[in-house]
């Protein structure tokens, strides 16, 4: 991606084409863990679309003031020091001003402090070279798209719960064939956006 | 040296930046909490199982703090925990133990052979269970899969309570697709053991201990602790005090 990308094709491609879950593997943890009731997936998501966003914000200056060019070395260390950091705040800020959503968001706050799809987005748009408001497009993309991808699965996985299903592939075997399919059809935005 | 010093210092001053920031905020953004809430939550066993309704102990001292919820919910605690609770609160309690019923003797006849997946809540899609009594028993024992404490065994296909086991969570009440388990003071002895809503003559075809609202018991208890709510007997056991007359005026056999 160059600088001229526009920020529609970021937000799509982080929603369709780039999808964190269905094409990068990131975030995996999540998608099978919280992911069997609809709306405990959307508050997952919620939450993880809020942190990405400011993770982006404040990882994205670090790294170009601070880091580049002599620590870029330093890019993982400090990436998951500051986002650990920034849950945190996040967490006590709203549970202060905003407590509807601190209860809402609840325990999956705390979760996505080591959710590899925020680092992840954050290490991306700095290998994709992304300015700072695309960075911050690529981020609310990959949010959505994460949260496309839960409520889609949290879909299917209702469905399997009165599948008749084999009881050797019951659990976790038959939710991950589904999330391999659910992927695959995926694959068929490959081509649109960037 | 500075390859390996700068780098350093950026990490630990970063660190100490996000370290302060959040020290800070904690300090600045602090939400007062309801120490009470804290005293609470040691009170409770911490097994976070869920059978007070909330979603762990921590959310259910949360509630007990904020007065939305009463300190008896704890049913692995049971009494001592919601004593102890009450002395917290700086209320008494008068919490008396509390067990699971189910209101049906089962005595109807099968009305088909029902051969699907041995679940009540799967047979009783089935044309409402097998048995003729479309409110009874079906008896393959969701309720039993449900008790968290081995409390409820099958025995010839009729639910038996141990209420020596029984913690009252009511986990079984809610599985029951005929919901015809309550939780009730273990102190109430008298029990209709009837919950078919229809009239007399339906209700006798089907069941041999069946509640036909007669109202026998009613004219018989003193204390007027029974009344007939669609066409079952319901015990008031606040009011009751286990006389058993409405046992002897019961020609039915559905109160025990």
């Amino acid at each position: 991606m160059n600088n001229t990308t526009s920020i529609v094709s970021i937000l799509l491609a982080g929603i369709l084409t780039n999808n964190m879950v269905l094409s990068k593997f990131l975030g995996i943890c999540p998608f099978l863990g919280v992911s069997k009731k609809v709306n405990t997936a959307f508050s997952m998501s919620i939450a993880v679309t809020l942190v990405m966003v400011i993770a982006t914000a404040v990882t994205w200056p670090i790294y170009t003031y601070l880091l580049y060019p002599n620590f870029t070395y330093l890019e993982t260390v400090v990436f998951i020091l500051v986002i650990a950091a920034i849950v945190q705040l996040i967490e006590v800020f709203l549970k202060k001003f905003i407590k509807p959503i601190y209860n809402a968001l609840g325990i999956y706050l705390p979760l996505i402090t080591t959710n590899c799809a925020v680092l992840g987005i954050t290490m991306l748009n700095i290998t994709d070279e992304l300015n700072f408001v695309q960075s911050l497009f690529n981020a609310l993309g990959a949010g959505l798209g994460f949260m496309l991808a839960m409520i889609l699965f949290a879909g299917v996985r209702s469905k399997l719960d009165t599948a008749d299903i084999p009881e050797f592939l019951k659990g976790l075997p038959i939710t991950l064939i589904a999330a391999a399919l659910v992927a695959l059809s995926f694959l068929g935005f490959a081509g649109i956006g960037g | 040296m500075t390859a390996i010093l700068l780098p350093v210092i950026t990490v630990t001053a970063i660190g100490l930046i996000a370290g302060l920031g959040l020290a800070l905020a904690a300090k600045f953004m602090a939400v007062p909490t309801d120490e009470r809430e804290a005293q609470i939550r040691e009170c409770l066993p911490g097994a976070n199982c869920g059978a007070c309704g909330y979603s762990g102990c921590d959310g259910y001292a949360a509630a007990i703090a904020n007065g939305e919820a009463e300190p008896d919910k704890c049913a692995p605690g049971g009494v001592s925990t919601a004593k102890a609770l009450g002395e917290v609160l700086g209320i008494e309690i008068s919490s008396t133990p509390k067990i699971a019923f189910i209101a049906c003797q089962k005595n109807s006849k099968n009305k088909y052979e029902y051969t699907g997946k041995p679940s009540c809540l799967s047979a009783s899609l089935v044309h409402g269970g097998p048995l003729e009594c479309q409110f009874g028993c079906i008896g393959l024992g969701d309720c039993a899969t449900a008790c968290q404490f081995g409390a409820i065994t099958l025995q010839d296909g009729k639910v038996v309570i141990c209420e020596d086991i029984c913690t009252g969570c009511g986990a079984c009440a809610a599985v029951c697709p005929k919901s015809l388990i309550s939780v009730i003071p273990k102190t109430s002895k008298t029990r209709v053991l009837c919950s078919n809503c229809h009239k007399g003559p339906s209700v006798v075809k089907v069941c041999t201990t069946s509640c036909i609202a007669c109202g026998m018991c009613v004219k018989a208890c003193e204390n007027e602790a029974i009344r007939l709510e669609n066409n079952v007997a319901v015990i008031d056991p606040d009011k009751c005090i286990n006389c058993g007359k409405c046992k002897d005026a019961c020609k039915r056999k559905a109160i025990v």
